[in-house]
């Protein structure tokens, strides 16, 4: 485009370390970063097509200032909410996201995170010892489980839960799900039944409903999310896994195209591997190598 | 959602059908579009970089067939070059000749090992085998319980040693308990773990090294991104696989990063797995990833159109 030739060629008159480079040298190297890190194409163009208009505008003049524009223009990208909103009494919490992305596993680290008492809900009637995984996180933070048998009605076990909250003054409750293929019909089916029984029973429930994400998934991570957000009408993102190499791209891009903001993340298998998400930072660490 | 790269083509081409050679822009346009098809696909970038001038170079070059329409001559090629990618021929399982096969598992947490265990058990079953499942996860919370469930649904026994003894350790005697009763087919279940945390990653070496394995294999989620390549890389190290296992195949993820991790490590796919049911498993076969990744059904319809 012209933008791009005015502004590369500003630039190159203007920086002493671009000035031998190959024109497309910088952008190619964003580009590889961005791509490389699973945002992938839409969001990586849009994103430098941002960078070169203000680049342009505020006359920017070296590599370094460059690099610090384009963190600050995907900080914007990410930044949203990231406090969860617990006012409620008890506050219902229900986690939803494809398979063995951290949904029961974070739950048990949330109990530890969030203040005031917490309960768990094992609305994971499917997986194999599912119930078992949860129980023992239970065990681990001292929170109370409330569980039917494998194979129950995962509306049923809400419901039940929603009571004993209720009854035990319980400040947050987290209602586990089985993972679910977002392109699962009848499995989306049953998940919008659990959030309308929840709703039911109590006006304005779930008050979060929380999708994590594996950082090591690729472009698919766009359709999951577009999806539970149409089925379960999400509050926000986890990034899980980011203790792996995978830099999480696939957030930036949902926090773009999806528009859910990203509110955790989790960085360990232990109870303390949990942390605020910080837009900054993730940002950062993505450009790092620029 | 996503155009298959035989839409891509086909507007990329557009009109250009019957004419003779391609035009430098016309091989750019198209080279594009191939990349951007690969790219929402997740396949690896610099795995991209590299087929995409391949193609580019090929399309460019000499070898232009009389026979073909340019729209012709670009499927053919970049069929073929993708076909180059992912090895020829699916790739069956083979057995120890002295009984028992071990197979150990390993991978990311969370892509699909521990059902991936009961599903194997079930496969070889069906071939004439009598498998054994062993339980080394010790650390993910209710792994064995997991193993065990699964096996009593099988009928398949699970030799467990609890969260306490080192997982060499388990790996090491329960391979003997199978063998000394008489199970010819022996399936080890690793916890998952991040190819960052040396530990853990010394420690499946370890495993591995005890459990003298016929065979070891890397258990990949095929929704995975542009991660894949360094994730298996660090699994052939470590844990030197000898072929892959892609799960969640039941959704709709492109999956590209099959195809660059065969690319990269030249390891094959053996198996696919498709869903949460035991019975949902099979060989795989590597003609139809292609059709995955990039709509190849379409690709072919144009070949024949063409
Ligand atoms: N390294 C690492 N592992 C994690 C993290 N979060 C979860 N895990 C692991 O990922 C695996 C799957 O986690 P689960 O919590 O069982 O995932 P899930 O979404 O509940 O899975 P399903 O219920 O089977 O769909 C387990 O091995 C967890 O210990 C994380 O942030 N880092
Ligand atoms: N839809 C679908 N789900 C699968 C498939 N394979 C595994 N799963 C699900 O993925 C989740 C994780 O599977 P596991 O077998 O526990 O994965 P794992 O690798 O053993 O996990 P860790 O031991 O925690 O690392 C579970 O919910 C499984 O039911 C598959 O092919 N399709
Ligand atoms: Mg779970
Ligand atoms: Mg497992």
């Amino acid at each position: 485009s012209r933008s791009r030739e005015s502004f590369v060629g500003q630039l190159n008159a203007a920086v002493a370390e671009f000035k031998d480079a190959e024109d497309e040298e910088f952008w190619e190297r964003v580009e590889e970063i961005l791509v490389s890190s699973d945002v992938g194409v839409p969001t990586t163009a849009k994103l430098v097509a941002e960078l070169e208009q203000e680049a342009l505008r505020r006359n920017i003049t070296s590599g370094a200032e460059l690099k610090r524009l384009m963190v600050e223009h995907a900080t914007k990208m990410l930044e949203g909410p990231v406090e969860l909103d617990i006012s409620h009494k008890p506050t219902v919490i229900l986690m939803v996201g494809v398979n063995g992305t951290g949904k029961t596993t974070t739950i048990g680290k949330l109990s530890r995170f969030l203040p005031g008492t917490t309960m768990f809900a094992a609305g994971d009637t499917f997986r194999a010892a599912a119930i078992e995984q949860l129980q023992q996180w239970g065990e681990r933070t001292g929170t109370p489980v409330i569980a039917r048998d494998r194979g129950a009605d995962a509306a049923a076990v809400a419901h039940d839960s929603i009571q004993a909250a209720r009854r035990e003054g319980t400040d947050v409750l987290l209602i586990d799900t089985a993972g679910r293929l977002h392109t699962k019909v009848n499995l989306m089916a049953e998940l919008d039944k659990v959030h309308r029984v929840i709703g039911r029973q109590m006006p304005g429930a779930p008050h979060e409903v929380l999708m994590t994400v594996d950082a090591t998934t690729g472009q698919n991570g766009l359709r999951q999310a577009k999806m539970f957000q149409e089925v379960a009408g999400l509050t926000g993102i986890i990034l899980t896994k980011l203790d792996g190499t995978a830099k999480g791209g696939i957030a930036l891009a949902i926090a773009n195209e999806v528009g859910v903001p990203i509110k955790l993340v989790s960085v360990g298998e232990k109870v303390e591997d949990l942390h605020p998400f910080d837009a900054r930072e993730f940002a950062e660490a993505l450009f790092g190598d620029l | 959602m996503f155009d298959t790269l035989g839409d891509r083509l086909n507007k990329a081409l557009d009109g250009v059908r019957g004419s003779g050679n391609l035009t430098e822009d016309q091989v750019k346009k198209v080279t594009r579009e191939i990349r951007l098809a690969l790219l929402e696909a997740d396949v690896n970038y610099g795995v991209v970089k590299e087929f995409v001038s391949n193609v580019r170079e090929r399309a460019t070059g000499a070898d232009v067939s009389k026979a073909l329409s340019p729209g012709q001559q670009v499927v053919k090629i970049v069929n073929e070059e993708l076909a180059n990618l992912m090895g020829g021929t699916s790739h069956k399982l083979s057995f120890a000749s002295r009984p028992p096969t071990v197979v150990m598992l390993a991978g990311l947490n969370g892509h699909g090992k521990t059902t991936t265990a009961g599903k194997l058990a079930l496969f070889v079953r069906k071939l004439g085998k009598n498998p054994y499942l062993v339980a080394c996860d010790t650390y993910r919370p209710a792994a064995i319980e997991q193993l065990q469930q699964i096996g009593r649904e099988l009928s398949v026994p699970v030799y467990t040693e609890g969260t306490g003894p080192k997982p060499e350790e388990i790996a090491e005697r329960g391979i003997k308990e199978a063998r000394e009763g008489g199970y010819d087919f022996v399936i080890v279940d690793t916890a998952g773990r991040q190819v960052v945390d040396m530990d853990m990653m010394e420690e499946i070496k370890r495993v591995r090294s005890v459990s003298k394995p016929h065979s070891v294999l890397l258990v990949l989620d095929v929704v995975t991104g542009q991660n894949a390549v360094d994730v298996a890389q660090a699994f052939k190290e470590y844990a030197d696989f000898d072929g892959m296992v892609l799960t969640k195949l039941d959704g709709d993820a492109r999956g590209g990063a099959a195809l660059s991790v065969v690319s990269v490590t030249e390891r094959p796919i053996r198996f696919a797995s498709e869903g949460e049911k035991m019975s949902e498993f099979d060989y795989f076969y590597p003609d139809r990833m292609a059709g995955r990744i990039l709509g190849m059904g379409d690709v072919m319809t144009l070949i024949e159109k063409a």
